[in-house]
């Protein structure tokens, strides 16, 4: 296999650049923000050794398989799971992955929790992640009520009352089947999807949240933190 | 050849029929079902199995 | 940023909060291939699932089922709408304008606040006008005409009479029996809503009142709602607010066990009692969703992983590795130039 010098990204290469561009400031702040090999790095700190640093990536793998399922049931449309088995078997795919999704990401948040792993400028991190799990919940809710059976005619029907109460019912009216099926396929996953990249981006950002100092030596040290001086981010 | 698909995925789908009575559990105030029971307790044993079973670091010059 | 954000500011270190960045060593770990690992076995887990059960589809409640199953209800509370005492008319926003209805908290009450958005005249929506949809029985327009033509006292009379008789109203080889009584035209108006319904036409009155392509079920499921029918389907399947419904699915499926906390508060004092407890729930969830979020700044709340010390076994392989010392002998992390260099490090 030969090599073609003259490929179009080797031509750009050799160009001169215009650093004042605003397009050249973005690319330089994200590849000095998160350089290649911190955004897909191959090592990890040798603390990260433990099976509760799997739930994360089973979160997202379970969200995969979710948002597959729906878009095979979006391509069929609402009604096609009520009169095919084959819609119901797709239906039943993406019940059980929404399943699997929140059990998962309940046990990363209560490790995630254990671990206090917001220390060390990693509130946004954890932020996004509650984030992520309000909006989920949002989402599946909204799922529940695009269902057209029993079980939707119930739960908005019960559901109404304490959104009506919020004051949202004005603009979110659950019992409006187009609207909730519309907040389920397009917006929430719009937002879910937002949110989780930047969760991941952040935890990549940061780092996985390095261990309490061990059990011998005093948790409290009187070592003093530095500022904003150092890297980079903003901190409170 | 569809008919077959279809048959195969009908009796897949129902292995055990979910459907029917559901099966309630009270203690004091407290009602659950059996099946979010089964939920939580998996949750609770499969988030300290996680913490408990021994994870095997690769590449380590230690292990 | 100016100069002057880089002048160092100095805090004591609190544990909670703040941490010494790793400057030890980086063990292989592929993310890639632990993504990939993690994408089939969730993939296996959930066809096993739904090999293993299914999912549940519970034929939904029509107006049609409703009062065929059940015609009693639903004359009985037909009635409630066209005298406007059913929960849909007395509701208040965003249905309707009815005074001091809507949850408040200190005498706020946000619903009332953002006001009628989804107006729904339970007389006319429910009863009056799906009647007009059917110009071909003189009979009930004429009732209708009556009805509409007599003063609010004489309206009021003919309800109150028909809802005494309604009471005691039976069911027996297709005819609604109800008790003679003096009632005027709402008897004529009542028999016939109900056999409109029986027949599926109110379905699609409810539906069709405003345009062709219907996705907006607010009207018929009000009205539905308002029934005892639907609710003693709902509380047979555990589905009520007062039976920690809203975690539990129908049949023997899983529900939205993650709504325990919300769910868990209609179930106690004083929210079990409390008029307002659909404001008071959701306003203390916000508080406690947010609590949540914060965390990592409220003192107390963050210092429970250190408290707990269920980061020690978490963390077990780590701190015995420090403990035997193997730690300090690092080797270079991946990225010289944007990751702190390796050192010696605690």
């Amino acid at each position: 296999m030969t090599i073609d010098t003259d490929l179009p990204s080797n031509v750009a290469a050799d160009r001169p650049e215009d650093a004042d561009q605003l397009t050249a400031k973005l690319r330089h702040a994200a590849v000095a923000a998160l350089p290649p090999e911190r955004l897909m790095p191959d090592r990890q700190p040798a603390y990260v050794a433990s099976w509760i640093y799997v739930f994360g990536i089973l979160t997202m793998s379970a969200l995969a398989v979710v948002i597959l399922t729906g878009i095979v049931l979006s391509i069929f449309g609402p009604l096609w799971w009520h009169v095919s088995s084959t819609g119901h078997f797709v239906n039943s795919l993406h019940l059980w992955s929404v399943e699997l999704m929140f059990f998962a990401m309940v046990i990363h948040l209560w490790g995630k929790f254990f671990m206090a792993a917001w220390r060390g400028r990693r509130r946004a991190t954890w932020i996004t992640g509650i984030v992520a799990f309000v909006l989920s919940v949002g989402t599946a809710f909204t799922g529940y009520l695009s269902q057209q059976n029993f079980d939707s005619q119930w739960i908005s029907t019960q559901a109404k009352d304490g959104i009506n109460s919020t004051g949202a019912g004005a603009v979110f009216n659950v019992l409006n089947f187009g609207q909730m099926l519309m907040w389920h396929i397009v917006l929430l996953p719009l937002i879910v999807g937002v949110i989780v990249a930047i969760h991941v981006l952040m935890v990549r950002l940061r780092g996985v949240v390095p261990p309490f100092a061990p059990p011998g030596e005093p948790v409290t040290s009187t070592e003093p933190v530095t500022i904003g001086a150092a890297t980079e981010g903003d901190e409170s | 050849m569809q008919t077959l698909s279809t048959a195969l995925i009908q009796v897949l789908g129902s292995v055990f029929n979910l459907t029917g009575p559901g099966h309630y559990i009270n203690w004091g105030f407290i009602q659950l079902s059996v099946a979010n029971l089964i939920v939580i307790i998996l949750m609770v044993i499969v988030f300290f199995a996680a913490i408990l079973i021994p994870f095997r670091r690769h590449g380590g010059d230690d292990r | 940023m100016s100069a002057a954000t880089h002048t160092k500011k100095v805090r004591r270190f609190n544990p909670d909060r703040d941490v010494k960045e790793w400057h030890g060593k980086y063990l292989p770990y592929d993310l890639v291939k632990e993504g990939i690992i993690a994408v089939v076995v969730v993939s296996l887990l959930t066809v096993g699932l739904t090999v293993l059960f299914g999912s549940p589809d519970d034929t939904p409640v029509t107006v049609k089922s409703w009062s065929t199953a059940n015609p009693v209800d639903f004359v009985q509370t037909a009635i409630t709408e066209l005298d406007g005492s059913s929960g849909t008319a007395s509701y208040g926003p965003p249905y309707n304008a009815t005074a001091g209805a809507s949850p408040s908290i200190l005498g706020v009450s946000p619903a009332s606040f953002f006001g009628v958005h989804h107006p729904i005249d339970t007389a006319n929506d429910f009863v009056i006008a799906p009647l007009k949809t059917l110009p071909s029985d003189p009979k009930v327009q004429a009732a209708i005409s009556e009805y509409n033509a007599a003063t609010p006292q004489q309206q009021a009379a003919w309800t109150t009479a028909y809802e005494k008789a309604v009471a005691n109203a039976t069911y027996t080889n297709g005819t609604l029996k109800v008790p003679a009584g003096d009632y005027g035209p709402v008897g004529t108006m009542m028999a016939s809503l109900a056999s409109m319904a029986r027949s599926g036409a109110l379905d699609g009155a409810l539906m069709s009142s405003r345009q062709f392509y219907g996705t907006d079920y607010t009207k018929p499921l009000m009205l539905i709602a308002d029934g005892t029918y639907l609710a003693d389907l709902g509380h047979a399947q555990h589905l009520s607010g007062d039976q920690w419904g809203m975690m539990n699915e129908t049949g023997n499926y899983p529900g939205q066990a993650w709504l325990w906390l919300y769910t868990m508060w209609y179930q106690v004092p004083p929210f079990k009692t409390s008029a307002n407890a659909d404001l008071q729930v959701w306003g203390l969830m916000m508080v406690l969703t947010l609590l949540l979020a914060l965390v990592p700044f409220i003192p107390g709340l963050r210092s429970i992983p250190r408290w707990t010390r269920l980061y020690r076994l978490i963390w077990r392989q780590h701190y015995r590795d420090l403990a035997a010392g193997s730690a300090s002998s690092g080797r270079s992390p991946p990225t010289a130039s944007s990751v702190p260099p390796a050192s010696v490090s605690t």
